[in-house]
């Protein structure tokens, strides 16, 4: 399987598997677009505006997924050396950085018709805005540094102890009191959204998770032509 | 098959690891105070110090049949189905603020029991439906 990610192989995959991957998720985001602004009905307190989940939900989860897969190939990539490794956590961190300030600006939008006001800095909150915080490093540490065995370590390191935040993003409205309400859709219960938002929900998710694929794989074949091209001077 | 250099790596990230996990757990359950948003009353009367001229928030619910309103003075119960603190407000009230939904008031405690808010939020739970199964919902349980 991982032999998928080498950068000879990334650079023979075809561009007609991206733009077959690009089609898939235009259909899935007008269903998805259509069932969750026209089908789905307005919430029994929220009215219209619990339409907003269906772009925001989606978007913190690949925005926490996406940090999680740098945080492992970062792993992998200091203990075991493996080259691929940076190049990969490197394309994924501008989407999820894209999707985390999608889901804080979401949010906000959210949360002033909801609550009464665009932000607070409860745990929840603050924790989403730390992995925004994360994501910047991480991708800034890439800029700044030119050498790239530096800034590869120095970049790998961020994004090692930026996993510690994911896990207090998930439980903070678990572990403490916060605004933000808790999770409707756990492992251990029956989801508390009705199925017809719930739809919607599971589309909108699969349409950003294919443009999330998308995007990487452009990116990736970006970086691998840049490291061949360094390897070569 | 993991060379030496390789072993001595992972047990590095290993301890590094456990290191960095006990002290933010350190840091969050000494801070806790501050990360928590709100208290509820029944953490408000357990507090055996608690200052009455720092601003603090409150939450819990609003219980049924407690809002009175008096021009543009709010009067009503936050309670946690345990205990119960009195709120009173003077200013706009946020669209979803009603009987039975959760909210956070934030303001000054007069005493245990009575408090004087200058914002309130309503606070959303983590349930969604449509209208329709909401009134059913209503109507199976009268």
């Amino acid at each position: 399987m991982l032999n998928f990610f080498f950068p000879n192989k990334i650079l023979s995959l075809s561009n007609k598997i991206i733009n077959n991957l690009i089609i898939l998720f235009i259909l899935l985001l007008i269903a998805g677009l259509i069932y969750s602004l026209i089908l789905s009905p307005p919430d029994y307190i929220q009215g219209d505006s619990v339409r907003i989940m269906y772009i925001h939900v989606p978007s913190s989860f690949l925005a926490l997924g996406c940090f999680g897969l740098i945080g492992i190939a970062s792993i992998f990539n200091l203990v075991f050396r493996i080259k691929f490794m940076p190049l990969l956590a490197k394309s994924l961190a501008t989407v999820g950085c894209t999707f985390s300030l999608i889901s804080i600006v979401t949010g906000s939008f959210w949360g002033k018709p909801t609550w009464g006001i665009w932000w607070v800095w409860d745990a929840r909150l603050t924790s989403m805005f730390i992995l925004f915080l994360f994501y910047i490093a991480y991708i800034f540490t890439w800029k700044i540094i030119t050498n790239f065995e530096k800034a590869n370590k120095a970049s790998s390191i961020i994004a090692i102890i930026g996993l510690f935040n994911l896990p207090v993003i998930k439980y903070s409205v678990d572990w403490w009191n916060t605004l933000h309400q808790p999770s409707s859709i756990t492992l251990t219960s029956a989801p508390t959204i009705h199925y017809t938002m719930l739809i919607p929900l599971i589309i909108m998710f699969l349409a950003l998770a294919v443009y999330s694929i998308v995007i990487f794989l452009m990116r990736y074949k970006i970086e691998a032509i840049k490291f061949k091209l360094n390897k070569k001077k | 098959m993991l060379t030496k250099k390789v072993k001595t790596r992972i047990n590095f990230l290993i301890v590094s690891a456990l290191l960095t996990g006990v002290v933010i757990f350190i840091v969050l359950k000494s801070l806790e105070e501050n990360v928590v948003y709100f208290f509820s009353p029944t953490e408000i009367y357990d507090k055996a110090n608690i200052s009455l001229k720092k601003k603090i928030r409150i939450g819990g619910l609003v219980k049924t049949n407690s809002i009175k309103k008096n021009n543009t003075i709010v009067n009503f119960t936050i309670t946690d189905l345990k205990n119960e603190i009195v709120v009173t407000y003077n200013g706009m009230l946020p669209n979803l603020f009603a009987e039975g939904k959760g909210v956070v008031a934030e303001g000054k405690l007069k005493d245990k029991k009575y408090f004087i808010a200058d914002t309130i939020l309503a606070k959303h739970d983590e349930n969604y439906m449509p209208p329709e199964v909401s009134k059913a919902l209503e109507k199976s349980k009268n």
